[in-house]
């Protein structure tokens, strides 16, 4: 499945107008790798995930994937819960990158996003409108949407957020699941303990990537206060940086 | 007794269009237009537009009034202006929405109110208030053989490119976020989708106005909420009810000599009040009404 680099950062600085969102990070993802991103608020966990999906272009270095077997899964906050469409819908538009705009989806395929449904725990949820889902339901076609992309790289922004604790569990199955494929999994997380017990790689940003690694050599208790003092730090003064590449 | 009563019904509801040819192309204008206008004002709805349809039929005016004051009451000639005005318009709303971050409302009524005096002020330089209030409110009984063509045109233009566009356009408005990440051209979609809502506010124009244009596309549209579960569902829906209104607005304007744009308008607002009283989704009858709940 996996193939390829990986996921490699080199020098990479992505910014919010001029300021930095991520600072000069350099690394690599390997293929088939399961990683957390951990670090607090406002530290570009976000703008990183959307970097690698190409929603966020570089502002200096060098960003490389794969892509186009890239499925980006955004924080749910985002979505128009009240917007009617039906859970198979959602679903079936995991074909885009197979049927694009036009193409009329073929039984297969149909029977491909069922079984997806039925994977995550909604069978019999097809022509259930996405409004009248619980949060953790939505979560769940989503992660549907995800299982018919079939993308061989994976990004999940905060998946295990506002939904229950089952849930979790079952879509965390689910990550292992795609991990025992080979597929490479980045996944930004607050949960410290579910990182330690789950995810075999972390990385800690904070603008600045803090540590990067295994797990249990990331989280240390020093690692962790150096992120948080890095994250509180915000100069309104901030000059030109001098480490830029002229 | 009977046949009595049949002729009473055909006499109300037939022979306004057997006997008067303005009758007829009337109500073919606004059945094409309630065809075409209304998927589309469910698709503005759902993405949280709707004032945008607003704005556009009025930003359509100065550019209606300059075709106007080069070739007077021209349907082409209006029709080019209106449309290279409601091109600018959108464009330019559009950047106003991407600048703003979605929080455009003010910007957009500070534009249409901008683009409704200066129409106003143009056209007045030149006409009377006949012509004045004839552009700003229409008059569906006065549609031409060249303006029955253009709103024909326009719908099944506006038709064919639904059926080609539809699933960029669901996905573009239920997931944006989505739709960039599987590079889903979903900004190409949308300014397509924005140029048809011109198209339409121009073929509304012809027979509403420029004030009375997005009747036809939005108010069935906020009605159909209440009636379906589906995007096509709505779209359906809100055709409709945009049909029916016309029909039934054309004979009220008829029968009771009523200025036939806002009797076809206000046809559709009832219906809305209807929809929103005793529609079967989430309608308020439906809330009061205590059903027993499923079993599972």
């Amino acid at each position: 499945m996996s193939r390829g680099e990986g996921i490699l950062l080199t020098d990479l600085t992505l910014t919010h107008g001029r300021r930095p969102a991520v600072h000069h990070i350099s690394g690599r993802f390997a293929p088939g790798s399961l990683t957390a991103i951990v670090g607090p608020n406002g530290a570009g966990k976000s703008t990183l995930l959307r970097a690698i999906a190409g929603l966020h272009a570089a502002q200096e270095g060098q960003l490389t994937a794969p892509r186009h077997d890239i499925a980006l899964l955004p924080q749910a906050a985002a979505l128009d819960r009240a917007f009617p469409v039906s859970c198979l819908d959602v679903v079936l538009f995991g074909h885009w990158n197979r049927a694009g705009a036009f193409r009329a989806l073929r039984p297969a395929e149909k029977q491909a996003a069922r079984a997806a449904l039925a994977a995550v725990g909604l069978e019999g949820f097809e022509r259930r409108p996405v409004g009248s889902l619980s949060a953790g339901q939505f979560q769940r076609v989503l992660f549907a949407r995800l299982l018919v992309q079939d993308a061989p790289v994976i990004l999940l922004d905060e998946p295990f957020n506002a939904v229950d604790a089952r849930t979790a569990a079952d879509l965390l199955a689910l990550v292992h699941r795609w991990h025992g494929e080979g597929r490479t999994i980045l996944a930004v997380l607050h949960d410290l303990d579910l990182v330690r017990q789950q995810f075999p790689e972390t990385l800690l940003l904070a603008r600045e990537p803090i540590a990067w690694g295994a797990t249990a050599e990331v989280l240390t208790a020093a690692n962790r206060l150096k992120a948080r003092m890095m994250a509180e730090a915000w100069d309104a003064e901030a000059e030109a940086c001098d480490r830029s590449a002229a | 007794m009977l046949h009595l009563a049949w002729d009473a019904l055909g006499n109300t509801l037939w022979a306004p269009f057997a006997e008067f040819g303005f009758m007829r192309r009337a109500l073919v204008g606004c059945l094409a237009l309630s065809l075409a206008a209304p998927p589309l004002g469910v698709f503005l709805m759902l993405r949280r537009m709707s004032l945008t349809a607003d704005v556009l039929a009025h930003g359509i005016l100065p550019g209606i009034a300059i075709g106007f004051l080069v070739a007077g009451l021209s349907v082409t000639a209006m029709s080019l202006g209106g449309l290279a005005a409601g091109l600018i318009v959108g464009v330019g709303a559009g950047a106003i929405s991407r600048a703003t971050g979605g929080r455009e409302d003010a910007a957009l009524a500070a534009l249409y109110l901008v683009a409704l005096a200066l129409g106003v002020t143009l056209i007045s330089t030149r006409a009377g208030s006949v012509e004045l209030s004839h552009l700003l409110f229409g008059s569906v009984l006065g549609v031409d053989d060249t303006a029955l063509f253009l709103m024909a045109g326009i719908a099944s233009l506006t038709l064919l490119a639904l059926a080609f566009a539809w699933r960029p356009l669901v996905l573009e408005c239920f997931d944006p976020g989505f739709a960039a990440a599987v590079r889903a051209r979903g900004g190409a979609w949308h300014m397509l989708f924005l140029v048809l809502v011109v198209l339409n506010v121009l073929a509304a124009f012809q027979a509403l106005g420029t004030l009375m244009a997005v009747g036809l596309m939005m108010l069935p549209a906020v009605a159909a909420r209440y009636w379906g579960r589906s995007v096509g569902g709505l779209a359906y829906a809100a055709a409709g009810i945009a049909m029916f209104s016309s029909v039934v607005g054309l004979l009220l304007s008829y029968h009771y000599d009523l200025p036939s744009g806002p009797a076809i308008v206000l046809v559709a607002g009832g219906i809305w009040v209807l929809s929103v009283l005793a529609g079967p989704v989430d309608g308020l009858f439906t809330r009061l009404f205590h059903r027993p709940h499923l079993s599972g």
